[in-house]
């Protein structure tokens, strides 16, 4: 029993790293049609952040917010400097971020170098708690906390704010958003703020859940969070909450009761079941 | 015509290597209704589109006397055009309330002209507008434009296209009333309507300017109607020459 819960929790706080990741993608894509390749470099971005600042005795909460800061601004600067002169070259754009997302890394190993750096988990996260038997760490339910955070925050904005009803009419139709005389470049700019902000705050929780971080920790959780976003339906945050629990959960049972790294096959082949039988994924709409 | 406050001279527009309009002249006058006429296919919907720049294109769009052609849609329609496209474009999963809130522009929305034009609307404000009919769906479009008593120019894309004969009437007479203060350009098949409520036409056939003058003048003249819409001899038949690209 106790093995069950511990493997839920440390499934559910991985679910939580990848709706965080998921989300921005998933509305960037559902908005402006941009498969955001970089999108790990921004995680990347923010882990590195929170560990530099925490390595210089911020402290953890303010660590994370400087982090978080740090990739927002790089999102925006992406959306401004790189995305939005390529918006009638799409073929172009995802060689940008492809670019971005390669050059980011490259640029962390060159700075701080390619082995991992100790993440200073700060002593009132480093324990654990007992739970029917099971010790679980403490980081889990931050970032379990963190993620309900961010899902209430983004339903709240899309569902009862003016530039939220932009975004998602934006999903549906974008050219008649223009056509009822909204920028909706505007609306691009601020989707590419959000998601990179959810990024890089994944970034300085992946430091607590792995406790360290390395250049390539961005990009791995790229890949997991395309597969969130694929499996909730293009464009649904909603979507990519039920699909980044039941990937972390399937990853971690998969890798506990058979061998390690068939967690990752189980949830390839979860996910190519799923669009044979549903092709726009668990909801195909927003929110 | 007094001066125009649309005018539109040699609107090309060339959409994935394709020459669809090669070179539309149109004038909308300060007030009542201009029609947008032609055959299938013949270019009217690409015209609206190359006005309001959702596609791009060349020449010379003066509105309110300002060219147009640099500035984007969104600039462009914040000078006061209110456009209801071929399709309706309604956002399917956003609410009757959210899809005209989106469209709101001035500070004091006209929300009792379109509830007193469109009664259901109100009625339906919590419904998903893709759940509505075709004709509520229409009402939402029209009902966006008129919301907002700044807009100077009214455009409509068809706002009758397969819509039930009472639906048509209602559409007939929420623009009737809109075009006592708003000009309207509007591109429309059912000839019917035109006579109604039309003063001028403009007749586009390959993509040119094929015919413009007083839209009675044409649609009475059964052998012209033939030729430049492909109607047959009752030019005032309700069904005119169909959609358009």
């Amino acid at each position: 029993m106790s093995t069950v819960v511990l493997l839920c929790i440390t499934g559910l706080g991985l679910g939580a790293l990848y709706f965080l990741v998921a989300s921005g993608l998933s509305l960037i894509f559902g908005l402006m049609d941009v498969l955001n390749f970089a999108h790990g470099a921004l995680l990347s971005v923010g882990a590195y952040a929170t560990w530099w600042a925490a390595s210089h005795s911020f402290g953890y909460p303010l660590a994370l917010l400087f982090g978080t800061a740090v990739g927002t601004l790089a999102s925006v600067a992406l959306e401004l400097g790189l995305i939005r002169p390529l918006y009638r070259r799409p073929r172009e754009q995802v060689l940008a971020t492809v670019g971005v997302g390669l050059a980011v890394p490259a640029l962390l190993s060159a700075i701080w170098g390619a082995d991992a750096r100790t993440f200073p988990v700060p002593g009132a996260l480093a324990g654990t708690f007992t739970l029917l038997g099971a010790s679980v760490p403490v980081n889990r339910l931050v970032l379990i906390g963190a993620a309900l955070v961010v899902l209430l925050a983004l339903r709240l904005f899309l569902g009862r704010t003016r530039h939220g009803l932009v975004v998602r009419a934006g999903v549906e139709d974008r050219a008649m958003v223009t056509a009822l005389g909204i920028d909706v470049r505007r609306a691009f700019t601020l989707v590419f703020a959000i998601g990179g902000a959810a990024a890089a705050l994944a970034g300085g929780l992946a430091g607590l859940y792995f406790g360290s971080v390395d250049p390539t920790q961005g990009g791995s959780l790229l890949i997991f969070g395309f597969v969130v976003v694929v499996m909730g339906g293009l464009g649904s945050v909603s979507g990519a909450a039920v699909a980044c629990v039941v990937v972390g959960l399937v990853q971690q049972f998969a890798n506990y009761y058979s061998t390690a790294g068939l967690g990752d096959l189980s949830v390839v082949v979860m996910l190519a079941a799923l669009l044979l039988v549903r092709p726009s994924g668990l909801t195909g709409r927003l929110a | 015509m007094s001066a125009p406050l649309l005018s539109v001279r040699e609107l090309k527009v060339v959409v994935g290597g394709r020459h669809i309009l090669h070179g539309v002249d149109l004038d909308v006058a300060p007030a009542g209704v201009t029609a947008l006429l032609g055959r299938n296919g013949a270019g009217k919907t690409t015209t609206v589109r190359g006005i309001l720049g959702l596609v791009p294109r060349s020449g010379s769009v003066r509105y309110d006397g300002h060219e147009t052609v640099g500035m984007t849609t969104h600039q462009l329609v914040r000078r006061g055009i209110g456009y209801v496209p071929e399709d309706r474009g309604v956002f399917a999963a956003l609410t009757v309330a959210e899809n005209l809130r989106l469209a709101e522009r001035d500070a004091d929305p006209a929300y009792d002209l379109v509830h007193e034009l469109f009664p259901e609307l109100r009625q339906r404000a919590r419904q998903a507008a893709g759940t509505l009919s075709g004709g509520q769906q229409q009402m939402v479009a029209i009902g966006r434009t008129l919301l907002n008593r700044s807009n100077r120019l009214i455009i409509a894309d068809e706002p009758t296209k397969g819509l039930a004969p009472r639906v048509v009437t209602e559409v007939a007479v929420a623009l009737e009333r809109a075009a006592q203060a708003v000009p309207i350009l509007l591109v429309e098949q059912n000839l019917a309507l035109v006579r109604r409520l039309a003063g001028h036409c403009v007749v586009v056939a390959d993509g040119r300017t094929a015919h413009a003058g007083p839209a009675a003048e044409l649609l009475a003249d059964a052998e012209k109607s033939r030729t430049l819409l492909g109607v047959g001899r009752r030019a005032d038949a309700a069904t005119g020459p169909g959609g358009d690209r």
